[in-house]
């Protein structure tokens, strides 16, 4: 089993946003960055599928900063062995990512792509999908449970009310939701190991896209709410506001 | 003339809610574009509710038939609308778990960008604008679509129902092309309580720690009884803790939500909840922490017992709802 698992460096889920001097995007200045969570899914499945099959080679793909180089080695670290970084600033358009990673990927022999199911700064739930596609490959997206064997794949992905069963051949495209996998955490051997391992930097130019982001703008605060009253004897109130001043039932 | 595409969705040969809120933001749309909307229902017989798409807002209404159209079929539905999709100045999917896999099928197929879960769409020199949350909420992107078409799909429960001109709509077909069914769906499991999904309930009542043990979501179970259409949430560490199923999850790693009325019983309001329920239209916090986090966001709290304000508020709901 050949297997590549994409990784996005990310800010920390509780990372305070400010938005810098251009409007436009985040002031890093500060903030922690860590491996996308839904990638850590991908990074978890992409070694015990190789760890099952007793063979075979696994491969970190990210693009971004030389920054990502850390997050690549923390992705080592958890037992992928080599890691490829695509040198270039990102973009706003998941399409223009998505062709950079697909022309990495593309003819390299993988038989399992792998993605998070979305990214957890731009929450674009697109790159994998789109890779799948510009390389004419079966793919199935946010995936909570997934068996590989005899070269072909069954999934699961929750959809409203249900949980969707879908099946397709090998080579193929999964994006990994939450519930597919408890990932592992690096261990100090592991990072240790990672040191040695190999890392190649390409870079890579991404086109302009089609989307262009013109401002970035903290959302409006919530009015901080009113206490209504404590304890059981404050439920009337409430209900009464429901009712009449929020009108939501 | 500039037209619009909606893509809808149906379930079971019905049309699902969500097709009405994408119907609508794409007739606002074409409203400020001077287009016209057309609906397009993929399906592998007669949808219920497909007749009223017109009066909704769509000006044509296209049948895609295909004996596979009954389940999403991810191949099958992205090369029909793909093949019809390049003619359109936009096309909007609802950013629900079929939409969120089909958008940018069809994007990538167009070769184009993909704006998703977006919560606002208009019209700026021409072009489609959107607004989108990104990082978990804290913080709006606005964001200008120079494709075509601009490719785009709505968080549900965000964009209003609005009746359109009431007419009936024309009706069209659209032939389905060749395509090969690289995944094929095999089925939908049923979730073990036939429950509404938290992504679509009006109401939504999440349930955190504070519930103590599992058995405790009977009190939330009873009180979304009383409310009527209304979902059963959670807060990670009761997922972690397997009180409750991943699918109830909302936050950050879970599923983002905007009911009207949100109910938040024994959470915390941890950032990563927050992000998943903070566009919620009202938010009310029952915690007995005065200090808890979650009443930075909630509209209206209750500072107290959760075992003793919650059954007081399903009676007097049900009070309510018995007038
Ligand atoms: C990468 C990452 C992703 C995450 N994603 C999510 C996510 O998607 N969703 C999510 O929810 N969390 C997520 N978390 C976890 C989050 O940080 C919190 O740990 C979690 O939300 C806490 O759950 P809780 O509010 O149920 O529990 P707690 O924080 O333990 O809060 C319990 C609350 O119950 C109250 N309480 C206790 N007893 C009573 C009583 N008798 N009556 C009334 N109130 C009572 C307490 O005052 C307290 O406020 C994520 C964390 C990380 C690091
Ligand atoms: N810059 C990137 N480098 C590597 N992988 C990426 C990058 N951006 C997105 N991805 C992958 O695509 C998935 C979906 O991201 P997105 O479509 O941006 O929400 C992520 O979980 C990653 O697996």
């Amino acid at each position: 089993m050949k297997i590549a698992v994409c990784l996005k460096r990310v800010p920390d889920t509780t990372a305070k946003i400010v938005v810098g001097g251009d409007g436009k995007s985040i002031d890093e200045n500060g903030v922690k960055f860590v491996p996308n969570p839904y990638d850590e899914y991908a990074l978890e499945a992409a070694i015990a599928l190789k760890e099952k099959a007793g063979a075979g080679e696994t491969v970190v793909v990210a693009l971004g900063t030389d920054a990502a180089q850390e997050t690549i080695r923390t992705a080592l670290a958890m037992g992928i062995d080599r890691g490829v970084l695509l040198q270039s600033p990102g973009s706003a358009d998941g399409f223009e990512v998505a062709k950079a990673i697909a022309g990495e990927l593309k003819g390299q022999g993988y038989d399992l792509i792998l993605f998070g199911k979305m990214a957890v700064d731009d929450y674009n739930h697109q790159v994998g999908v789109m890779v799948a596609e510009l390389l004419e490959l079966p793919c199935v997206s946010a995936v909570s449970a997934l068996t590989v064997e005899g070269g072909a794949l069954t999934a699961e992905r929750e959809i409203e009310g249900g949980v969707e069963q879908l099946a397709c051949q090998l080579p193929a495209v999964v994006t990994a939701d939450k519930g597919i996998n408890t990932p592992r955490l690096p261990s100090l051997k592991g990072i240790m190991a990672a040191k040695k391992k190999p890392l190649e930097t390409k870079p890579v130019s991404l086109g302009a896209g089609s989307i262009t982001v013109t401002s970035l703008a903290l959302p409006p605060e919530r009015q901080a709410g009113k206490i209504v009253g404590e304890g059981p004897d404050a439920v009337p109130a409430l209900v009464q506001l429901l009712r009449t001043e929020a009108k939501v039932i | 003339m500039a037209t619009i595409l909606a893509v809808t969705e149906q379930r079971g040969g019905a049309l699902r809610k969500v097709s009405l809120e994408v119907i609508s933001a794409a007739r606002a749309l074409a409203d400020q574009l001077g287009a016209t909307v057309d609906a397009v229902v993929l399906s592998n017989g007669s949808v219920d509710g497909a007749a009223n798409l017109g009066a909704a807002g769509a000006d044509q209404v296209l049948a895609a038939h295909h004996e596979t159209f009954g389940l999403y079929n991810p191949d099958g539905y992205a090369t029909t609308i793909a093949s019809i999709g390049g003619s359109y100045t936009a096309i909007v999917f609802a950013a629900s778990a079929m939409g969120r896999d089909l958008a940018p099928r069809v994007a990538a197929r167009l070769g184009t960008g993909c704006a998703t879960d977006v919560t606002g769409l208009g019209v700026e020199g021409g072009k489609v604008t959107a607004t989108r949350p990104v990082y978990a909420g804290k913080a709006i992107q606005k964001i200008t679509l120079g494709g075509s078409p601009a490719v785009v799909s709505i968080r549900p429960n965000t964009f209003p129902v609005t009746s359109g001109a009431g007419k009936a709509g024309t009706a069209g077909t659209v032939a389905v092309p060749a395509f090969t069914p690289r995944v094929t769906v095999k089925g939908v499991k049923a979730p073990e309580q036939a429950a509404l999904d938290v992504t679509e309930a009006p109401i939504v009542v999440s349930g955190g720690r504070g519930l103590k043990e599992p058995g405790n979501f009977k009190l939330l179970e009873d009180l979304a009884a009383a409310f009527g259409s209304a979902a059963v949430g959670a807060s990670r560490a009761v997922v972690d803790a397997g009180w409750r199923e991943h699918g109830a999850q909302v936050g950050q790693t879970g599923k983002t939500v905007a009911p009207t009325l949100y109910v938040a019983v024994g959470i915390s309001g941890a950032i990563q909840h927050l992000a998943g329920m903070r566009t919620s239209k009202v938010i009310v916090a029952i915690n007995k922490d005065k200090d808890a986090p979650i009443f930075k966001v909630a509209d209206y709290g209750i500072v107290g017992d959760l075992f003793e304000v919650v059954p007081r508020l399903t009676d007097e709901v049900k009070k309510l709802r018995a007038e």
